[in-house]
Order: C-alpha cells, then sequence, then structure tokens
C-alpha cells in the first residue's frame, strides 16, 4: 500500500508552479524524509497529500487509494505544520478538549498520560509553555488521534537539540509500536538519517531520488582515481564529479555493492548527505526505482 | 508493514495506558529496567559506522566483555528507539543481524535474547597476550612509530591475517564451539 500517491500533481499559486508534474508514490510502513532545497514544493506537497490545499492540475491519494482531503483520509492522518499549530490563548486542557470534539477519534486517556509523563500542566496557557513543550504538545494532539499515517513538515526546524532529540523519540517509539508510517519533511539532512528508511528528494517541484535509503546507499559509491581515464567515466553512470589536474572523484550509482571496481580506481561507501549533495547539484540526474504504482506504468529510471 | 511487532516484544507496554512516550526529560525514556536488558546502547554518529552496525558490534563488545550472557535479554525495539530517537527498522535490522551470526534469537513476544556467546579466552591466557601486544607495541614506538601509524599497521597486520583465512561462516562456528582465540 502507498500511503502517498500522486500523479502530474501540480499546484500553481497565481502565476507561479510551486510544484508541477510530480508523480510518485510513497509506501507504508516507512519513515520516510521528504527532502529538498528551499522552495523545492515540499510543503505543498504535503499540504496537497493532507488535505489543505486542492491540486491545479494531476491527482493525489492517501492510504492505499482514498481521494486526499476526503473524510476517509482526514480520519487516517494526522498532519503537524512547520509552526506548531496551537491556539496561544488557550490552555492546554481547553486544547485537549477542542482537538477530541473536532475528530471523530481522540484517545484521550493516551493524551493525558503522555502530557503528565512531559510534565506539561494542563491549566497552563499553550502560548505559555516552552516551544519543546509546544512541539509535544502538537505532536501528542496528533499522535492521540490514533493515525496511521502522520505527517511532519519541517518538525525540527525552531526546536534546541534536546527537544528534537525528544521530539523524534515519541515519533519513533509510536511507530515501533503502532507500525504508523511517517512521512517528514526537511532540509536538515543529518537528523533525518538515523530516522528515515526511504528518501525522497524534490526539488525545482519535481522528484529526483525515491527509494529506501539502504538501497541508495548501497547502490551508490565514491570512485577515486585518474583523472586521465575518461573511459571508465564514460562506462559509469556518474552522478556527480568533482575533479582536478590528476585525480577525480566521482559519485556513482552501481548495480549493487558487488559491482566491480574499475582497474585503478578506489572505492569508498557514500553517506546519505553527500549522496543528496550530488543529486541536488545534478538536477538532471535521477534515481527512481519507487515502488510498484497502482495505476500509472512504473516511472522511468534516467542516469545521466 | 516493515515492523515485525513479535521480534519488538512491545506486548507488555502495550498494556500500560501510556503507550507511547520516552524520550522525555522528566524521567528516564523508559521506566522499567529491572526486568530488562542488561546493557544499553549508545551511538557516536561522528564514527561513520552506519546505526545498525554499531549496534551490533555494541552487542559483540558487551558479550566479549562478559556484560551480556547467554539467557540475557537485549533492549526491547520500543525502549532503543525511545533511548536513541532512531528508525525501528534500524533496530530490527541490527537484531535480524545477530540471529544470523547465531549470537540472538528472537522469542515471539517478549523480545531477542542472547543464545551464544563469543569465544572467550582464559583469564591468564588473555594476560600473556595483554603482555606480549605491549612488547610489540614498545619495540613500534622505538622504531619511531607514532600512536596512528602503530593503528594504521595493525589494522593492515589484521587484515592481511584473516584475508580469505576464514569466512564469516567459519568464525561463527568457532565463536559458538568457544575453541578459537579472540580475533
Amino acid at each position: 500500500m502507498n500511503v502517498i500517491e500522486t500523479s502530474g500533481l501540480g499546484k500553481r499559486y497565481r502565476q507561479t508552479w510551486a510544484l508541477r508534474e510530480c508523480t510518485l508514490a510513497i509506501p507504508a510502513g516507512h519513515v520516510t524524509a521528504l527532502v529538498g532545497p528551499n522552495g523545492a514544493g515540499k510543503t505543498t506537497l504535503l499540504n496537497l497529500g493532507v488535505g489543505l490545499a486542492t491540486p491545479t492540475a494531476g491527482v493525489v491519494t492517501v492510504l492505499g487509494g482514498v481521494p486526499a482531503g476526503s473524510p476517509a483520509a482526514l480520519d487516517g492522518i494526522a498532519f503537524v505544520a512547520q509552526d506548531m499549530p496551537l491556539y496561544k490563548p488557550l490552555s492546554v486542557a481547553d486544547m485537549l478538549h477542542l482537538t477530541r470534539n473536532l475528530n471523530r477519534r481522540f484517545d484521550q486517556g493516551y493524551a493525558l498520560a503522555r502530557l503528565g509523563e512531559l510534565g506539561i500542566p494542563l491549566k497552563r496557557k499553550a502560548g505559555k509553555l516552552s516551544g519543546g513543550q509546544q512541539a509535544q504538545l502538537a505532536l501528542t494532539l496528533a499522535l492521540a488521534r490514533r493515525p496511521r499515517l502522520l505527517v511532519l513538515d519541517e518538525p525540527l526546524a525552531n526546536l534546541d537539540p534536546l527537544a528534537r532529540h525528544d521530539f523524534m523519540a515519541t515519533v519513533m517509539a509510536t511507530v515501533a509500536e503502532h507500525g504508523m508510517s511517517v512521512v517528514l519533511s526537511s532540509h536538515v539532512l543529518a537528523e533525518l538519517e538515523r530516522v528515515a528508511d526511504y528518501l525522497i528528494l524534490v526539488s525545482g517541484g519535481r522528484v529526483q531520488v525515491a527509494d529506501e535509503v539502504d538501497s541508495l546507499l548501497s547502490t551508490h559509491r565514491i570512485l577515486t582515481g585518474p583523472a586521465s581515464d575518461a573511459r571508465t567515466r564514460e562506462e559509469l553512470m556518474v552522478v556527480h564529479e568533482r575533479r582536478a589536474e590528476a585525480q577525480a572523484h566521482l559519485l556513482v550509482r552501481t548495480s549493487g555493492p558487488t559491482d566491480p571496481v574499475p582497474p585503478g580506481w578506489e572505492a569508498h561507501p557514500v553517506s546519505l548527505e553527500e549522496l543528496v549533495l550530488a543529486y541536488l547539484r545534478e538536477p538532471g540526474a535521477a534515481a527512481l526505482p519507487g515502488p510498484a504504482r497502482t495505476n500509472n506504468a512504473a516511472p522511468t529510471e534516467v542516469a545521466r | 508493514m516493515t515492523i515485525d511487532k513479535g521480534v519488538s516484544g512491545s506486548g507488555t507496554a502495550e498494556a500500560s495506558p501510556s503507550p507511547s512516550g520516552g524520550g522525555d526529560r522528566k524521567k528516564p525514556p523508559d521506566g522499567p529496567r529491572g526486568s530488562g536488558s542488561p546493557i544499553e546502547f549508545r551511538l557516536d554518529a561522528a564514527s561513520g559506522v552506519p546505526t545498525y552496525l554499531q549496534l551490533v558490534q555494541q552487542v559483540e563488545h558487551a558479550l566479549r566483555l562478559g556484560y551480556l550472557k547467554p539467557g540475557d535479554q537485549l533492549p526491547k525495539v520500543r525502549d532503543a528507539v525511545a533511548s536513541l530517537a532512531i528508525n525501528p527498522n534500524t533496530v530490527l535490522k541490527a537484531y535480524r543481524e545477530l540471529e544470523t551470526k547465531g549470537l540472538a534469537s528472537g522469542r515471539p513476544g517478549q523480545g531477542t535474547f542472547i543464545e551464544a556467546t563469543l569465544s572467550q579466552v582464559a583469564l591468564p591466557e588473555l594476560a600473556t597476550l595483554h603482555r606480549s601486544l605491549l612488547g610489540w607495541l614498545a619495540s613500534a614506538d622505538g622504531a619511531g612509530l607514532d600512536e596512528d601509524g602503530i593503528v594504521a599497521l595493525f589494522s593492515s597486520a589484521l587484515r592481511d591475517f584473516f584475508k580469505g583465512r576464514d569466512r564469516p561462516a567459519d568464525r561463527r562456528a568457532d565463536r559458538k564451539g568457544g575453541t578459537e582465540g579472540v580475533a
């Protein structure tokens, strides 16, 4: 099952396309990182997925084919936006009351127990909580709805390191216990490396990379060797190359870790961060095996 | 779903009214440690070693040093995840690797438990080896090698020594038999 699936999805605000021709499938059972530079269309894509925006072009479905924004979709998805949406003048207790009454499913016992564990006083106004507590409150309200999919837009942007750790720990523990799928966006890649097992790279409103992190790391490597060896470079799927007069570093895509290393070259494993940077620098390159789609043909595989 | 709840052993935790949690700053990430695992994982973000491999290595290390014995329980997936803020699949992958190596096994609904011990050389013999290594280090130092040079030389000799000599499967058998020296 795919938790979010889009086909030719586009969103235009006045004259500007925030997202266009976006075709992707995010599989269930993963923590998926949606990465890309500022303005790549990440927030637009998430807003379309959770039903906060309607597409200008194309289709978006969620939770295995349910139209985004439909009641069934809304019941199964929880969304925490970038700015930790809370009514600042309301008390924590009132926020609970409100959320409970606005949703068909709400686990009040869980929410109260969790807030107790966190030491967040129910009488305190939401706006008076620390940044970390506000984030935990927004997350608790989202998780108490027992979503099948949790969508987080830049969840860690304004949090200190301890609050970031605690926030992600809560999310990961819920994933371990309930098998919830998670899609989260960020442009801080280092923080996603530990939590994400599926990566989608969006840039310029288009999907450039979509695959399991393990598979991406095992099918890419850095080759270091003589810059003069042009023939080797031609035979490889080079994503990005850095070359000095004598020496060249190539980030190449291979068919797997057992792929032979060309004679005279040295192979090194690649980190997720290096890999993403390489693709961002080469907008023409793409790695899109992705999961099986339910309607369209599989996305085409392109390598520069 | 890729989350294997059987192996995660979260059954007991789920019965409590506050299933989620961990990682808050008021108290340790998980309450009852008494019946839990004798070890706790930590991560070195700067090591460059993949997270799952760090967990595998820490279990092996704990086995060598005697912190873990056969029958001991490894941290529950949920607990490890809550204290490290990492993807549950990473912990499951580490535990699968330990199972493949014959060091641990999953018990449905309970968790993952240590099965075997890493062959441990008797203490006196270990002390002798330690002494002879110190002797070697002194001569390396005398020859003008600094610490990094010694590490590089030792690692390269270690690689040469084991290269092609034993495949992982053989080493596993040795460990179980408990006859082979420490690598």
